[in-house]
C-alpha cells in the first residue's frame, strides 16, 4: 500500500524531528537572551539517563520527565553561574558541560544498560492512535504535540508579550537593559534554566519515546544538530520547526532509501547535510545584512556593566 | 552568600599561575565525592585516574603520545583564542589533517623512501590549515561566526572520515572492513625510544610548543596576535589588520591540527580507520585553558589532561568505570578553572567571618 | 533640613566611594518643584555618580535622598521610575534593531497595549513639539531623534523630576534651542529638571539654580543668571583659568599636509560617507576641525591617519608626497602621527603595558623592533621618557595602561606620539575627559609641537578648545567640511550654524534645520 508508505515516511520523520526541535526551541531561548550554551548535548544526556532511570523505577513517565527536566536545568545552572555570575567564557564552559553531560550519563545510567521500559506513546484510544491512516495524526507520544504547542508558545512569547520583549532587548543590548532597570544577569539565568529543560525535555524523547532504553551517548550528537538548527532557522520560532522537520526528513531519508531499495546518494553526504546547510544559512544571512535576521548583538559575549 | 569580590587594580599574576593547580587539586577532591555519591568507590578512582599514571613508570609513554596531540593542538588554538578566533573545530582540522597525510600514504604505499614521512606530514598541516581556511574565510568575508561554522565543520569532517573508509579508502584485502590498508614502513613515525611506543611525534610537539612560547612572547607576531585579540580599533591604529591575523591565527591552528592528525594516524594508528576521530581536538580547548593560553602552561596542562585519558583507561580495567568516566574529571577540571578565573581580577574579601568555602 | 515641602528632592550629605576614588564626598543640595537646576562639573567631577544614585543604578554608601519631604531609598531605575524620576542618558539606552516604539514600551513599567502606547506617545509629541516615527528602526535614525526616544520615554511617564545628562554633546546649537524650548515647557507644568552639563553659557540660558561639583564635593550654589560665565568656570576649575602661551602667528611655513577632494563611503550602518573634503595646513599650523559628534570625525581621522586607506593617491599629500593610498604603517614612516578619540580600546589597549603601548605605534620610529622582534629593554627606556616629559603618574612602564587615571593616560598617548617627532601631528578630542590640569599640559605640547615646523589638525567638538589654540579652522557636518575660516574672524554664531550644517543663511529658521537633518 502506498499510503502507508508514506504514513510510516511522515511519523518517522516527525519521530526523528522532534528531539532536535524541543532542544533547539530551548536554545533559541537561551541565544535570544544574548548567551551562546554548547552543553545541549550534555543536558540532553543527562535528561535521557535520568528520564530513563527514574521511569524505569517509578513506572511513571511523567514523572520520569519532570525529575529529567530538573536535572538537566540543573545543570544548566551550573553553566549560568559559571557564565553569568562568574563571566566566564561561554564557549568553553559550554563545551565542559557537554564533555561532562557525557561522562556523567555513561556513569549514571551503567545498571540501566539492557534494561528496556514501556513506550510513552499516544494518549489516544488505540482505535485512533493505531488506525492505518489517523495514526498519522493521533499515534504519536504525547511529547510529539507538546513541541507543537511550544514552538507556538515560543513564538508568540517572543513576538507577542512583555517579557519577550525583555528578552530580545537583552539579547540586542544588554548595557542599555541594564541602565533602564533590567535585571540582565536575571533574564539570562531564566533562559538558560529554560534551555535546560528543554534538553532534558528532548533528552527524555531518545530514553522514553524513540528507542526506549539506555546507552551510551545515546543523543549521538543531535544536540548539536539542535545547534545548527537555530542558526539554520535564524533565531525565528517558525522556521525552526520548518528547518526540525527538514533536517529529520534528511537524517530519516536513508533509512527510507534502503527501504525502498536503492541508493542514489552517499548516506555520509546526507549525514552531513545538516551542518552543511547550516555554514551555508549562516554565510547567506550575512550577505543580505537586514537586521531582522542577524544573530543577537549580544550573543556570547559576556556581561559586565561598568561598575 | 557573605564573600565579597572587590576588583584588583591589576590583575593577580600569582592567581594566574595559582588557579590551574587549584584547579585540579579541586577537580580531584569534589570528583572522589561526586563518584562516591553515584555508588562508586571515588577515592579509588581518583588515585587510578590521577596518581597511578604518575607513579606507575610503565605508563609514561602513554602519557608522551596522548600528550603530544593535545599540546600540539591546543598550541594551536591557543593563538587564536589570543586572537579572540574562536576555532572550536579542531577536531575537524585534525580529521582532515590525518585524512591529508593518509591520502598521500595511500598513493605512495607501493613506494619507499624517506621523503614520504615528511611529505605525508606537510600534507596533513596543509589539510588541516585548508580546512580551517573555510570558517576563515566565512569570517573574513562575510563575518560569519567561526565558533558555528568550524563547529559544523568538525561533524561534515566525521562524515567524510566514514565515507572514505566504507567507499573509496576501503583497503581492497581487508576482508570488508571500513579502514585504509596499513602504512608501509616509510610512512609511519618512527620510535625515538627503541622498545616503547614513544614515537618521533611526541618530541616534535613539545619543541613546537616551544617555539611557539618564543614567538609568542618575543615578535612582533605575538604582539599583533594580542593587540587583535585584546583591542581590535587599536590595533588597526597600531597598523595591524585585523583579517590577516584571524587567517593567520585560523591557518596555524587548522595547521597544527592537521599536524597532530597524521602524527597520529601515522603513530598509534599506523593506518586509517573511523574510531579515528578522539575528541583531541574538544580536549585540547580545556588544555589551552588549562594552560592560561601559554604555551609552557600548555604543556603542563597536556600532560595532566594526559593523566586523565591513561588514568581513565586504567580505571577501566581496575574499577570497571565507563570509558567517558575520565570526561567528567576532565569537565570539571575547566569547570574548576573558569569558576577561580575570577580570583586574577578580583580578590574574595570575607564580609563576616563565616565558613563559606564552598567553590561552587 | 527644617523645610521639608518646600522641595521635590534634597540630598544630604551623600557619599560614594569606588576602590582608589571617591566620587561622591558629602554632597547635599535640593531642587524645588518646576525648578530647572543645573549641575555644574568638570569631567570627572562626579556628576554621573550623583545621578546614579538617584536613578538607582547605584547605591550612596553615606548619606539620605529625600523625596518631597520623606527620606527614600532608591533601589533600583524602577523604584527611580515609580517615584516619578525620568532620566535621559549621555550614552542612550537603545536597542538599535527594534523599532522606536519597541524601544519605548521597554522603558514603560506598567503593561500598556501597543496601540495605546502608539496614542500616547503621538499626544506627547504633540505638546512638545517632538517629532519621530514609532516605526522606524532605531538603527537608521539620527542621532538628534534619538534622544527624542528617550525624551519621549521619559515623559510618557510624567515624571516629577527629570535629569537630563550631558543632553546636548550631540546636538546643533539649533537642536539644543528646540530641547531648551521642551524643558521650559516641561518646568512650566511643576517637573523640576536636573540639567547636567560642562557648558556654562546653557546653564546661564536656561537654569534657574546651580550646584557645582568638582572633585566630587559640593563647591559652590548660585543662581546661574546672576553669574558670569567666568565666575562659574573657576568655581567649576578651582581657581584662575590657566592661559596657554601662543602667539598670534601670521607666517606659517610650506603646506605639508594637504586634503583634495577626499571622499569615501560610510562604513557598516552607522559610518558616516565623507564627500569632497578639501583643506591644507601648512609648517607651523594648528588647524582645527569643529563639528558636533557623529558628522564624520572619526571617518575623517581614520582616513587621515591612514587606518582606512582610499584608493587615490592623489587625495592627500604629506611633505608634497601622495600618501592616500598608503596604510597607517607607511604613513607614520613618512611622519605622520595620530592620535584617535577614544583612549581606552582605540589609542591604548587597556590590558596591555605601558610599555607594550608604546610598541603599538612607536616601534617604527623609534626602532624598538626590528627583524620581526620586539626589543623590549629599549621599549621600555622609550616608555620611560614619555612618562617623565610627560609627567605622566604611574608606577612606572609595566604598569597597565588601564590603571592610569583618564587625563594621565591621555598624556601618556599625546606623548608617546609627539615624542616620535611628526612632521604632522593628527589629533582627536585632545583633552577629552581630562581634568584642566593635563588639558592646559596637552594644549602647551600641541602649541609647542607647533612652534617646531610640525603641522596640526585638531579635531574636536570643544570649540573654546579650538579658539584657544588653532590658527585656522574649518566645520565638519554630515561628512562634509565648510570653508577654511580663520580663528578670530570667525563668529561663535557663524560657527554654530555651520555645525547644523547651515550654510551662508544666519537667518535660517527651526524648519530647515529639521530638514537638513531628516534622512
Amino acid at each position: 500500500m502506498n499510503d502507508t508508505i508514506i504514513i510510516s515516511i511522515i511519523m518517522t520523520v516527525i519521530g526523528a524531528s522532534t528531539p532536535i526541535l524541543l532542544a533547539a526551541l530551548g536554545e533559541l531561548i537561551v541565544e535570544k537572551s544574548g548567551v551562546l550554551n554548547l552543553g545541549i548535548e550534555g543536558m540532553m544526556l543527562i535528561g535521557a539517563v535520568v528520564g530513563f532511570a527514574v521511569t524505569l523505577t517509578t513506572g511513571f513517565h511523567l514523572l520520569g520527565i519532570v525529575v529529567a527536566m530538573l536535572a538537566s536545568t540543573l545543570s544548566a545552572m551550573l553553566f549560568a553561574y559559571l557564565t553569568l555570575t562568574l563571566t566566564a567564557n561561554q564557549v568553553a564552559t559550554g563545551l565542559a558541560l557537554t564533555i561532562f553531560g557525557i561522562g556523567i550519563s555513561s556513569l549514571m545510567g551503567e545498571p540501566y544498560v539492557g534494561k528496556t521500559i514501556e513506550i510513552f506513546s499516544s494518549w489516544f484510544p488505540a482505535s485512533l492512535a493505531e488506525h492505518p491512516q489517523l495514526r498519522v495524526i493521533f499515534g504519536y507520544s504525547p511529547l510529539v504535540y507538546l513541541s507543537l504547542i511550544l514552538t507556538i508558545s515560543v513564538s508568540y512569547f517572543l513576538k507577542k508579550t512583555r517579557a519577550g520583549l525583555i528578552l530580545r532587548a537583552v539579547g540586542e543590548s544588554d548595557l542599555s537593559a541594564h541602565s533602564i532597570g533590567y535585571s540582565v544577569i536575571g533574564v539570562r539565568y531564566a533562559a538558560v534554566a529554560f534551555g535546560g529543560a528543554m534538553a532534558g525535555l528532548a533528552g527524555c524523547y531518545f530514553s522514553l519515546v524513540l528507542t526506549p532504553l539506555w546507552s551510551e551517548e545515546l543523543t549521538a550528537g543531535r544536540g548539536w544538530i539542535a545547534l545548527a538548527l537555530v542558526v539554520f532557522a535564524a533565531w525565528k520560532p517558525s522556521r525552526l520547526l520548518f528547518g526540525a522537520y527538514l533536517f529529520g526528513a534528511i537524517m530519516t531519508l536513508e533509512l527510507h532509501a534502503k527501504a525502498a531499495g536503492f541508493s542514489f546518494i552517499a548516506p555520509e553526504l546526507l549525514a552531513a547535510m545538516p551542518y552543511l546547510a547550516t555554514i551555508v544559512v549562516l554565510a547567506l544571512i550575512s550577505l543580505r545584512k537586514s537586521s531582522g535576521l542577524a544573530a543577537p548583538a549580544c550573543l556570547a559575549k559576556p556581561f559586565k556593566p561598568s561598575t | 552568600m557573605l564573600i565579597e569580590l572587590e576588583k584588583r587594580k591589576e590583575p593577580s599574576q600569582t592567581m594566574l599561575y595559582l588557579t590551574p593547580v587549584i584547579a585540579v587539586l579541586a577537580t580531584m577532591i569534589v570528583g572522589g565525592i561526586l563518584f562516591t555519591l553515584i555508588g562508586h568507590n571515588g577515592f579509588a578512582a581518583v588515585k587510578e585516574i590521577f596518581i597511578t599514571p604518575i607513579i606507575d613508570t610503565h605508563k609514561w609513554q602513554d602519557l608522551g603520545i596522548k600528550a603530544a596531540p593535545l599540546i600540539l593542538i591546543a598550541v594551536g588554538l591557543s593563538i587564536g583564542f589570543r586572537a579572540n578566533v574562536w576555532n572550536i573545530g579542531a577536531e575537524g582540522q585534525y580529521i582532515v589533517g590525518g585524512l591529508a597525510g593518509t591520502g598521500i600514504a595511500l598513493l605512495t604505499w607501493e613506494l619507499e623512501g624517506w621523503w614520504i614521512l615528511p611529505l605525508m606530514c606537510i600534507a596533513g598541516a596543509i589539510g588541516g590549515a585548508l580546512y580551517a581556511s573555510i570558517p576563515a574565510f566565512l569570517k573574513t568575508k562575510l563575518n560569519v561566526n567561526e565558533i558555528l561554522s568550524s563547529l559544523m565543520l568538525t561533524y561534515a569532517s566525521i562524515q567524510l572520515l566514514y565515507y572514505l573508509m566504507r567507499g573509496p579508502w576501503k583497503d581492497p584485502e581487508g576482508f570488508n572492513f571500513p579502514q585504509t590498508r596499513l602504512f608501509n614502513d616509510s610512512q609511519i613515525l618512527p620510535e625515538i625510544i627503541p622498545g616503547t611506543i614513544v614515537h618521533l611525534g611526541v618530541p616534535l610537539a613539545f619543541i613546537i610548543a616551544i617555539i611557539a612560547w618564543f614567538v609568542m612572547s618575543k615578535s612582533i607576531f605575538g604582539f599583533q596576535i594580542r593587540v587583535v585579540g585584546s583591542a581590535p580599533a587599536a590595533a588597526r591604529y597600531g597598523g595591524f589588520s585585523a583579517k590577516r591575523t584571524i587567517w593567520m591565527a585560523m591557518l596555524i591552528g587548522g595547521g597544527f591540527a592537521g599536524l597532530a592528525g597524521i602524527f597520529e594516524a601515522a603513530g598509534p594508528f599506523q593506518q586509517m580507520v573511523p574510531q579515528f576521530p578522539t575528541g583531541y581536538g574538544f580536549t585540547a580547548i580545556i588544555v589551552a585553558f588549562l594552560g592560561r593560553l601559554h604555551p609552557i602552561g600548555i604543556i603542563l596542562g597536556g600532560l595532566v589532561l594526559a593523566v586523565s585519558y591513561v588514568g581513565g583507561e586504567i580505571a577501566q580495567t581496575s574499577l570497571g568505570l565507563p570509558n567517558a568516566a575520565a570526561g567528567i574529571f576532565q569537565a570539571m577540571m575547566l569547570f574548576f578553572l573558569l569558576a577561580t578565573d575570577i580570583l586574577v581580577k578580583y580578590r574574595l574579601k570575607l564580609n563576616i567571618a563565616n565558613q563559606a568555602g564552598d567553590a561552587s | 533640613m527644617t523645610e521639608k515641602t518646600d522641595y521635590r528632592i534634597e540630598l544630604s550629605a551623600i557619599t560614594k566611594s569606588f576602590p582608589g576614588v571617591l566620587a561622591n564626598d558629602n554632597v547635599s543640595f535640593a531642587i524645588k518643584p518646576g525648578e530647572i537646576h543645573a549641575l555644574l562639573g568638570e569631567n570627572g567631577a562626579g556628576k554621573s555618580t550623583l545621578v546614579k544614585m538617584i536613578y538607582g543604578i547605584m547605591q550612596p554608601d553615606e548619606g539620605e535622598i529625600r523625596w518631597e519631604g520623606e527620606a527614600i531609598k532608591v533601589a533600583n531605575p524602577k523604584a527611580a521610575r515609580k517615584l516619578g524620576v525620568g532620566m535621559v542618558f549621555q550614552h542612550f539606552s537603545l536597542f538599535e534593531a527594534m523599532t522606536v516604539l519597541e524601544n519605548i514600551a521597554l522603558g514603560m513599567d506598567a503593561k500598556i497595549s501597543q496601540n495605546l502606547l502608539e496614542e500616547k506617545i503621538r499626544e506627547v509629541m504633540d505638546v512638545y513639539g517632538l517629532k519621530l516615527d514609532p516605526h522606524r528602526i532605531v538603527s537608521t535614525l539620527s542621532v538628534g531623534e534619538r534622544q527624542r526616544i528617550e525624551i519621549v520615554r521619559a515623559l510618557l511617564l510624567n515624571p516629577r523630576l527629570l535629569i537630563m545628562d550631558e543632553p546636548t554633546s550631540v546636538l546643533t546649537p539649533q537642536e539644543v534651542a528646540q530641547l531648551f524650548e521642551t524643558l521650559r515647557k516641561l518646568s512650566a507644568t511643576g517637573c523640576s529638571i536636573l540639567y547636567i552639563s560642562h557648558k556654562l553659557h546653557e546653564i546661564k540660558e536656561l537654569c534657574d539654580q546651580a550646584t557645582i561639583l568638582r572633585g566630587g564635593k559640593v563647591v559652590g550654589e548660585c543662581d546661574p543668571k546672576q553669574e558670569t560665565s567666568k565666575s562659574m568656570a573657576e568655581m567649576m576649575i578651582g581657581g584662575d583659568l590657566k592661559q596657554i602661551e601662543k602667539d598670534v602667528k601670521t607666517e606659517f611655513g610650506d603646506p605639508r599636509f594637504v586634503v583634495d577632494n577626499l571622499s569615501q563611503v560610510g562604513e557598516g550602518d552607522f559610518g558616516v560617507a565623507l564627500s569632497n573634503i578639501s583643506f591644507s595646513v601648512r609648517a607651523g599650523e594648528i588647524f582645527g576641525i569643529a563639528g558636533v559628534a557623529g558628522n564624520g570625525q572619526n571617518e575623517l581621522l581614520m582616513a587621515l591617519s591612514g587606518e582606512v586607506p582610499t584608493s587615490n593617491a592623489d587625495t592627500i599629500k604629506l611633505d608634497g608626497k601622495s600618501v592616500a593610498d598608503q596604510n597607517i604603517l607607511q604613513r607614520r614612516k613618512h611622519g605622520l602621527c595620530a592620535v584617535p578619540e577614544e583612549r581606552n580600546g582605540h589609542a591604548a589597549v587597556v590590558d596591555f603595558s605601558l610599555s607594550d603601548n608604546a610598541i603599538l605605534t612607536a616601534r617604527e620610529r623609534m626602532n624598538l623592533a626590528s627583524g620581526g622582534l620586539i626589543k623590549h629593554s629599549e621599549a621600555r627606556s622609550y616608555t620611560d621618557n614619555v612618562i617623565s616629559t610627560f609627567g605622566v603618574k604611574t608606577t612606572g612602564s609595566a604598569s597597565p595602561a588601564g590603571s592610569l587615571s583618564g587625563g594621565n593616560l591621555q598624556k601618556f598617548v599625546v606623548g608617546r606620539e609627539i615624542m616620535q617627532n611628526p612632521d604632522v601631528l593628527l589629533i582627536s578630542q585632545p583633552t577629552w575627559g581630562v581634568d584642566a590640569g593635563a588639558a592646559a599640559a596637552i594644549h602647551q605640547a600641541i602649541v609647542d609641537l607647533a612652534e617646531n615646523g610640525s603641522a596640526i589638525i585638531v579635531i574636536s567638538q570643544d570649540l573654546d578648545e579650538l579658539l584657544a589654540i588653532c590658527d585656522e579652522m574649518a566645520v565638519i557636518n554630515e561628512g562634509k567640511l565648510s570653508k577654511t575660516l580663520k580663528v578670530g574672524e570667525a563668529s561663535v554664531d557663524e560657527i554654530g550654524l555651520l555645525m547644523g550644517g547651515i550654510h551662508g543663511d544666519p537667518n535660517a529658521n527651526q524648519d530647515s534645520v529639521e530638514n537638513a537633518h531628516a534622512h
